[in-house]
């Protein structure tokens, strides 16, 4: 079937077929387009020499540049490191208050801390550091196991309760409930609460104060402001870790919740931790 | 006796999905055979409703065959907007993740069923009823196989329940984009296949000398899909009635056949497809020649060569041998070309027609769909160059390409097509209302551009950030800084896809009024004729 027409509009002929009313022209390929394809092919013949491309029976063309990315990885990571390898060969042969002693050793450190922590711990203690419930705050003076550059050093190196790991710091306050009556919790939650705020019942705290005097003291002391040796929390400063007032600290003395900070030492390595323990100690509470 | 052997089959079916609820050995694989169960049984009970005992009556072999194209037409509607309310729902979720529901509507199950929805459901169901309208009337030929094209329209929408169910009773292949478990692969190959017949077998007996243009789009797609599907799903169940299997590929080699499959369903359902989709009704909506025949062929044949090749550019810079990377890159560039054919074809065949992007709404659709056809198929081969991959690759740039593409040039495209068809399958002088048209263009388009533009500033500010190293090689944004940097994002891309949602919706309230047979007493559209003929009357008086 040859029913060729010219087309009103364009003045181009069609091709003579005809589909449900729909007819083709017969223009030719624009010239803009075939050329920028050729270019295109022609250029993915270049590339394709220059870099590894085609593939052979057991290996491919690595192309005349000789470029792999697994050694662009390594080059970048080597320049990377170069960059920063004197800082960091002095920061694992030097000690904490060495490494302080340094400007601009400590200047770095504190920088490679900070970008650490952006890695590995604002899971946990938040992007700012600030924390959360059962996670502390390191911002702030109240340290729970000391705020030395050496003890918090010492705490990222070896981890809380982390059970593989023999010098993990190690402290398990028991649970009260099967030691004492829910009466005595109950005064002594009130008494708790009353050295930082208000209780609802007053006559609480006098019972409370003794049953604190028989099972607590030992660990948080007379004063009840905490024992850094066994990791045992200042009770007064209304700082709390798993919330503050009565019923959270009922439940805390019923039935303890313990949380657990991971070893870093084995997977971040000495310098990387001593950067760390300088960062957070740098955060406004190191002591 | 009429649907005497289907009713026999469907109960079989629905009693052997009722055995298997009870001998699943799985709680997923048992609560997934409950709802088969309830499908075919449901199904089963409306033949037997509507069964006859007297022979059925003969079809006139010349008509066209329209049933299975008007229910396609109806489903695509629902589907489409079933998916794209899924997609805002998962887009507030990341703004405001609070908004996860456990466990069946957690972002994790919600994401492949509005992934499908629109892909599969909407755009399937769309691909598959304007195929079967095109392929009959430009092979004058009514359709292959009796009552085939009815199996194929149930199939698939039988697919279609059983994907999304498994996905929300958190029963996944974990593959992108082919996340079904094995026996619902099974179903969907043998509905494929029919699919196949069915279009080959309206070709093989079509009254016209040529194949047109459009009728090779369709039929690639068809064909790739099948190997695609049939490959990237190979797989051994862990038992014949549970709902868990394992790839038969692993590694690196499992990774690239994914990204093979998956960059080609881009390819072939989502670009061949509609192109032939384009390659109908544009000339029809415009009444005008289509632009160069030349051109049709060597963009096809250029298109389906080289797209085949460019799946390894969605895995630049992991463990794929560096010569994979590369070849998948240069097929990429090579592919700008072939894939612009397309876009010259559609927009020159306008020339001479050009006012009616002016007083014809659905003209307008059309031309946007090509507009943003041709800007994804030009951010693809750049987003496939390495260098700009490491910087686009896992951030949010990507999921604004992919909806410039998706809302731009499928949804539009599909919507415009289903303009055209309605009022034709259902013998409406016109569709009830073109305003409504022009409303659902302008919100649509304002949803994609609000849509891409926060994807795509956001995405570059993602991969600023992960790789913002300072002077001293440190690292300086951690990873939860750069999510908190993202919300107002999350939120601006939410509003984006609810002007789209808020488009079809009017769409569909547009094509269910066509439908019943009403038509809206409205002004004619502006600088067209009825319009002139309106204003010149008005200046009169």
């Amino acid at each position: 079937m040859s029913d060729e027409q010219i087309d009103d509009i364009s003045g181009v002929s069609t091709t003579g077929h005809e589909w449900d009313g729909i007819r083709e022209l017969n223009n030719p390929l624009p010239r803009w387009w075939i050329t920028t394809f050729y270019v295109t092919i022609a250029w993915a013949i270049g590339y394709t020499i220059a870099y590894p491309a085609w593939p052979l029976l057991h290996s491919a063309t690595k192309g005349v540049l000789g470029y792999s990315s697994r050694n662009g990885v390594n080059n970048e990571l080597a320049a990377a490191e170069a960059g920063k390898g004197k800082y960091v060969a002095a920061i694992e042969s030097k000690s904490l208050p060495e490494i302080a002693a340094d400007d601009a050793l400590r200047e770095f450190a504190i920088a490679a801390g900070g970008a650490a922590y952006k890695v590995n711990c604002t899971q946990c203690h938040g992007s700012g550091a600030q924390g959360s419930k059962g996670f502390p705050n390191l911002n702030d003076d109240d340290w729970l196991w000391g705020g030395k550059a050496e003890q918090i050093e010492q705490t990222i190196m070896h981890g809380i309760r982390f059970a593989s790991d023999p010098d993990t710091r190690l402290s398990e306050m028991p649970a009260f409930g099967d030691l004492i009556t829910a009466d005595q919790i109950a005064q002594v939650s009130a008494y708790v609460a009353s050295l930082s705020g208000k209780v609802k019942d007053a006559s609480l705290i006098e019972p409370g104060s003794k049953v604190f005097a028989e099972n607590c003291v030992a660990c948080h002391g007379d004063n009840a402001k905490g024992n850094r040796e066994f990791g045992a929390p200042d009770l007064t400063d209304s700082i709390w870790l798993y919330g503050g007032g009565e019923t959270a600290i009922a439940a805390q003395v019923r039935g303890p919740k313990h949380g657990v900070m991971p070893a870093w030492l084995g997977r971040l390595g000495e310098a990387k931790v001593k950067e760390l323990a300088l960062y957070v100690h740098s955060l406004g509470g190191g002591e | 006796m009429k649907f005497g052997t289907e009713i026999v089959v469907l109960g079989f079916f629905a009693f052997a999905a009722l055995v298997a609820a009870g001998f699943g050995v799985d709680g997923p694989f048992r609560q997934h055979m409950w709802v088969l169960f309830f499908a075919l049984t449901g199904f089963t009970a409306i033949l037997m409703r509507n069964t006859e005992l007297k022979p059925v009556a003969p079809v006139d072999p010349s008509a066209y065959m329209d049933g299975p194209i008007r229910y396609g037409a109806v489903a695509t509607m629902f589907w489409g907007v079933v998916g794209m309310l899924v997609g805002v729902v998962i887009a507030l979720q990341l703004a405001y993740p609070d908004l996860n529901i456990q466990p069946w509507f957690n972002f994790g199950r919600l994401r492949p069923l509005h992934t499908s929805g629109v892909v599969f459901a909407f755009g399937g169901n769309a691909l598959l009823c304007t195929s079967l309208y095109v392929v009959q009337r430009t092979c004058r030929a009514r359709l292959f196989g009796g009552d085939l094209a009815w199996f194929v329209f149930w199939g698939y929408q039988l697919f279609i329940v059983m994907a999304a169910t498994g996905y929300l009773l958190g029963i996944t292949e974990s593959r992108e984009y082919a996340e079904p478990e094995w026996y619902v692969d099974i179903w969907l190959t043998i509905v494929w296949v029919a699919y196949l017949i069915l279009f080959l077998g309206t070709i093989l007996k079509r009254k016209e000398p040529h194949i047109y243009v459009a009728n090779w789009f369709y039929l690639s797609f068809i064909v790739t899909i099948a190997m695609l599907h049939v490959v990237n799903n190979l797989s051994m169940p862990v038992s014949f009635l549970g709902s868990k299997s394992y790839s038969a590929f692993s590694g690196v080699q499992d990774a690239l056949t994914q990204w093979w499959y998956g960059h080609n369903a881009v390819g072939f359902f989502l670009t061949a497809g509609f192109l032939g989709m384009m390659y109908y009704f544009v000339p029809k909506q415009a009444n005008r020649p289509v632009y160069s025949y030349r051109l049709s062929i060597i963009h096809f044949w250029a298109l389906i060569f080289l797209y085949i090749w460019a799946g390894p550019h969605h895995l630049h810079y992991t463990a794929l041998p560096d010569w994979a990377q590369t070849l998948g890159m240069v097929f990429s560039i090579m592919l700008w070309m072939p894939s612009w054919g397309g876009m010259i074809n559609g927009l020159m065949t306008l020339s001479g027609a050009w006012d009616k992007i002016r007083t014809d709404p659905i003209i307008r659709m059309m031309v946007a769909a090509i507009a943003f056809y041709g800007m994804s198929t030009f951010e693809g081969p750049v987003m496939a160059i390495k260098a700009v991959n490491s910087l686009s690759h896992y951030t949010d740039w990507t999921i604004g390409h992919v909806h410039s593409g998706a809302l731009g040039w499928v949804g539009m495209i599909s919507f415009g097509a289903i303009y055209y068809m309605v009022p034709k399958l259902w013998n409406r002088e016109r569709l009830y209302s073109l305003r409504l048209v022009t409303w659902h263009f302008w919100l649509a388009t304002f949803g994609i551009v609000v849509y891409a533009a926060a994807m795509w500033v956001s995405g570059i500010m993602q991969g600023l950030m992960w790789r913002e190293y300072d002077e001293q090689g440190l690292l300086v944004y951690s990873f939860a800084e750069t999510v908190a940097a993202m919300h107002l994002y999350y939120v601006m891309r939410a509003i984006g896809g609810a002007m789209y949602l808020s488009g079809a919706l009017i769409m569909a309230w547009n094509i269910a009024m066509t439908i019943l047979g009403y038509r809206r007493e409205e002004q004619p559209m502006p600088g067209s004729l009825a319009g002139l003929r309106v204003a010149r009357s008005g200046a009169r008086r």
